[in-house]
């Protein structure tokens, strides 16, 4: 699109690495190719999408505008990008910032690549990388190729491969850390990238580092290899090592990862990662991608086989010297202050204080102080970051990170630059208070820009902010340090499993009209590298959440027990009192009238699950499924309660029977003869909605029925604590997946 | 020298306009296929960021927004497909667009009159480093151009041209008039 493109690639010759300048050269060919027909769709897509190049809503031709579809008649015609994706659409280009580390050039050239490509807006994610929207895929040669100018790469961003490896922010800095993981990070990251033994896996892999066991900024236990830094005494030596776990991640169904080793030491922290990789490669699976993420691989092989495998494959690796040659140097890592260390000012305005105390945290080395630029639902401006690159380069040594909170952290700042530091930030809009606080919710991009998105995310965050940010200092001190994380959709890109108070996009019927909803998920732990996992409540209206918000956290407030976390709160208080609390939000409004409940945060059209893809129309409405489908969930919940009191067995068998309640509701649409025996259930279910595809999501495809062809399967085997609560998880997907299948089916113009 | 990617944004007369009826304004554009010759696609709010992009309709050839990057609150359209003919037509192209979209939001009754030009200062950005790098030589090469729009656009009567100094920011001009200007005196010299 841009008329410069053909240019940039001379312009910088020789600034950019000369393996990487091949790589994009041969990107653009690939372009030019598929523009010619030559390269089949699926592998451009792939292609485009191992080098961070990803497709965004609409990108189909087709866009609903709250009464019908409406075509978007792109000037490309019939090209398409990759299956279904037109290719004059807009797309998303990611970019990997390694541990989050950026310096003030880089910012400046993010600044310049927003503005010409882009909305004028970057875009932080809740994995340290930076993302630009409304991108053409003529233009990513160009934007890459400026990138590469200032060392930032996009490779590996998406796809079936290595993404961004992130760790602590705080690394170096944070008092409680072991020691700084930055250069094992940095060195682990550019190892992977592009090396050969992590170019087959049948999905993505992540890896995170963290300084400590106690805080959340790694989040080391839902990585797929989380690496924890420990040290220990060897020859009266202190020693420094890694506490490794693998097999943990977020999406549909979460899973804590598996401790793996307590202790590996540096020089075989790559092969290890290495080994992991081949395993993966070799032995995950390919065909069937809901179960293709390496935690079903732990999972089904169990922790202690896995290892071995592992174990054995590192001793058939071919000794590499960039195993070792990283490890004397990032002993002696360590970052430098711009100016001498000071003292905190005991002054300062009631904004600058309230600042102080949100938005800086004393770093172990005296004098000097982390701040957290905190970042609306993560975006920055190209202006913003110039104006931080300034800020950077006026008080540290360009010492910026991005955050896992979407933030963006300035280390290394004198405590008596403080007042001026914050005077500037204030003038480039990036003073606000609140970093860390309530007010800083988490968001994916949901059904702003995402394919998937089922909510809106952002609108949801954006309408919380508004609204807690105006009684914020009239919040009790317990409420304000509460974590809120939203995702669009079941994939959990918006983290809301570690949340206080987590929520994911889903979507309901009500008086015949979809409705936007949201999943609360309650009792996450975001400290303790996101320790625990919540567990979906009850699905409320989206235009009702920030109604949930106030009574959970006025409830908290009011009975919170000496020093109680939310996480006990909410455990004390137990999910039926809880759902008791919320469950009169869940209802239809009295007045069907007042078309904003039909409708999504930030969006005026009659909401829709249309964008996401057409379904067969199957006539009436039968509105006995929708007591079908609330009597499974209301079986859910009874399994979820079971499991809160201990009967692990109980709970296994009534999330089984919720799966078994909500395909039966299906069936029934086709069927109404059908019996309560599980097998026939499943049969029919099997031969009316997945071979039909019926029940299958847009992009999910039939992973949701797997989970119900798997209990039934597993129905007579023990249920244990682990099994259980991924089968509960599980039910609640299939469930939700199958009132997105009523929706679908039962379509009629206005939903 | 080549103009390609030209922004021109309209100031409007309250710069401290809440955007959020904005919103649904633009889809009202997408579903009516407002924009002649144009695609929409989509509508970005950005209006939770401080002097920020405000409000954008995305479109494929250009998109529209109310735009309030540092702080100047106004009508922007930024061309972003390649166009033919002289830097006379693109400017016209860019600034006609700008206008067409101010005067729709002028007369939309759910804006009850909100979003109006001010009638006097316009800013002309070149969003592409390579084209306009924003330096003295960018300036020599395009000042011209710039003058000879402005006395058509203003026929003849009292404007002046500045620049914006900041070497890293897009090459924008900032033109004021003496007097003020309607959006429809305005589209009429572009007739």
């Amino acid at each position: 699109m841009k008329v410069s493109n053909s240019s940039w690639a001379e312009r910088l010759t020789g600034k950019i690495p000369e393996g990487l300048a091949r790589e994009i050269d041969i990107f653009e060919t690939e372009i030019a190719l598929r523009k010619q027909g030559k390269i089949d769709e699926r592998l451009f897509a792939e292609t485009r999408l191992r080098r961070g190049t990803y497709g965004q809503r609409y990108d189909n031709g087709q866009r609903h505008n709250g009464k019908t579809v409406q075509r978007l008649d792109y000037p490309s015609g019939d090209l398409t990008k990759g299956p279904n994706t037109m290719w004059d659409a807009p797309g998303m280009q990611r970019i990997k910032i390694p541990a989050g580390g950026l310096n003030a050039e880089q910012l400046e050239t993010l600044a310049d690549l927003a503005e010409e490509y882009s909305d004028g807006i970057a875009h932080v994610t809740t994995r340290q990388d930076f993302q630009l929207h409304y991108v053409h895929i003529e233009d990513t040669p160009s934007v890459m190729r400026r990138l590469a100018a200032a060392n930032i790469t996009t490779r590996e961003a998406c796809g079936n491969s290595v993404r961004n490896v992130t760790a602590c922010p705080y690394s170096g800095v944070c008092p409680d850390e072991k020691f700084d993981v930055t250069p094992y990070s940095r060195a682990l990251s550019k190892f992977l990238m592009g090396h050969p033994d992590t170019q087959n896996f049948g999905r993505k892999f992540k890896h995170s580092f963290s300084g400590c066991s106690q805080h959340a900024c790694g989040l080391a236990s839902m990585h797929d290899m989380g690496m924890v830094a420990v040290t220990q005494i060897e020859n009266g030596k202190e020693k420094r090592g890694f506490e490794v776990s693998v097999g943990g991640g977020l999406g549909a169904v979460p899973y804590q990862a598996k401790l793996f080793d307590s202790f590996v030491p540096p020089e075989e922290l790559l092969p290890l990662a290495q080994a992991i990789s081949r395993v993966f490669a070799r032995l995950g699976e390919k065909k069937n991608r809901s179960r293709a993420r390496i935690k079903f691989l732990v999972q089904d092989l169990g922790i202690e086989k896995f290892k071995e495998l592992v174990l054995e494959e590192r001793k058939s690796l071919a000794p590499d010297p960039r195993w070792t040659d990283f490890v004397d140097g990032a002993e002696k890592f360590q970052e430098t202050p711009l100016r001498p260390g000071g003292k905190a000012p005991l002054l300062g305005s009631e904004t600058f204080q309230r600042w102080v105390k949100t938005n800086t945290r004393p770093q172990k080395q005296e004098g000097y102080t982390v701040v957290t630029i905190a970042l609306p639902l993560g975006d920055i401006t190209s202006s913003q970051l110039r104006s931080l690159a300034d800020i950077a380069r006026r008080f540290s040594k360009e010492t910026i990170r991005s955050t896992v909170e979407q933030n963006i952290v300035l280390r290394w700042v004198s405590q008596s630059d403080l007042i001026e530091l914050h005077k500037a930030l204030e003038a480039a809009g990036l003073g606000s208070a609140g970093a860390g606080s309530i007010v800083d919710i988490a968001a994916c991009p949901g059904t702003d820009t995402c394919k998937l998105g089922i909510s809106s995310s952002r609108g949801l965050a954006a309408e919380l902010r508004k609204r807690l940010g105006e009684k914020n200092f009239q919040l009790d001190d317990s409420v304000v340090k509460l974590h809120i994380k939203i995702s669009g959709c079941f994939n959990s890109c918006g983290q809301h499993h570690v949340a206080d108070l987590g929520f994911y996009g889903v979507s309901r019927k009500m008086s015949g009209y979809a409705v936007p909803h949201f999943q609360v998920v309650l009792g996450g732990e975001w400290e303790h590298n996101g320790a625990s996992y919540g567990l979906p409540v009850i699905a409320i209206p989206s235009k009702r959440i920030p109604e949930v918000v106030s009574r959970l956290t006025d409830r908290y407030a009011a009975n919170r027990k000496n020093g109680e976390s939310f996480k006990d709160f909410i455990g004390r208080t137990g999910k039926v009192e809880l759902k008791r609390m919320l469950e009169d939000l869940a209802r239809p409004p009295a007045d069907s009238s007042d078309r904003s409940f039909f409708q999504d945060w930030g969006d005026p059209r009659e909401y829709t699950l249309a964008d996401l893809g057409m379904g067969e129309c199957a006539g009436e409405v039968v509105s006995s499924v929708e007591f079908d489908l609330a009597a499974a969930e209301r079986e859910l919940f009874e399994a979820q309660v079971a499991l809160e009191d201990g009967q692990t067995a109980q709970a296994g068998k009534t999330a089984y029977r919720s799966m078994l309640q909500a395909a039966k509701a299906l069936v029934k649409i086709e069927s109404s003869n059908i019996a309560d025996d599980p097998a026939q259930i499943v049969k029919e279910f099997r031969a009316r909605f997945y071979d039909t595809q019926k029940f299958f999501d847009p992009f999910a495809g039939g992973k949701f029925a797997h989970y119900l062809f798997s209990a039934h399967e597993k129905s007579g085997e023990p249920y244990t604590q682990d099994s259980t609560r991924y089968l509960i998880d599980e039910a609640q997907l299939f469930i939700d997946a199958a009132h997105s299948c009523y929706n679908r089916i039962s379509a009629p113009a206005h939903a | 020298m080549q103009l390609q990617h030209v922004n021109v944004k309209l100031l409007i007369q309250d710069p401290d306009e809440a955007l959020e009826p904005l919103i649904p304004v633009f889809h009202g554009w997408i579903e009516n296929r407002a924009a002649d010759d144009e695609l929409l696609i989509d509508v970005a709010d950005y209006s939770h960021v401080p002097a920020g992009p405000g409000v954008v309709l995305i479109g494929h050839e250009g998109n529209y927004s109310v735009d309030n990057t540092g702080n100047r609150l106004g009508v922007r359209y930024n061309r972003k497909a390649v166009l033919d003919g002289s830097n006379q037509d693109r400017l016209v192209q860019a600034t006609r667009a700008a206008l067409t979209a101010c005067g729709r939001l002028e007369a939309e009754p759910r804006l009850g009159g909100k979003f109006r030009f001010n009638g006097q200062d316009i800013e002309i950005f070149i969003n592409d480093r390579l084209v306009a790098p924003n330096n003295a030589a960018t300036r020599e090469a395009f000042d011209a151009d710039f003058h000879l729009f402005s006395r058509k656009l203003f026929r003849g009567k009292e404007y002046s041209i500045s620049y914006r100094e900041d070497p890293r920011s897009l090459f924008t001009a900032f033109v004021k008039t003496a007097r003020p200007f309607s959006v429809a005196d305005l589209l009429e010299a572009l007739a």
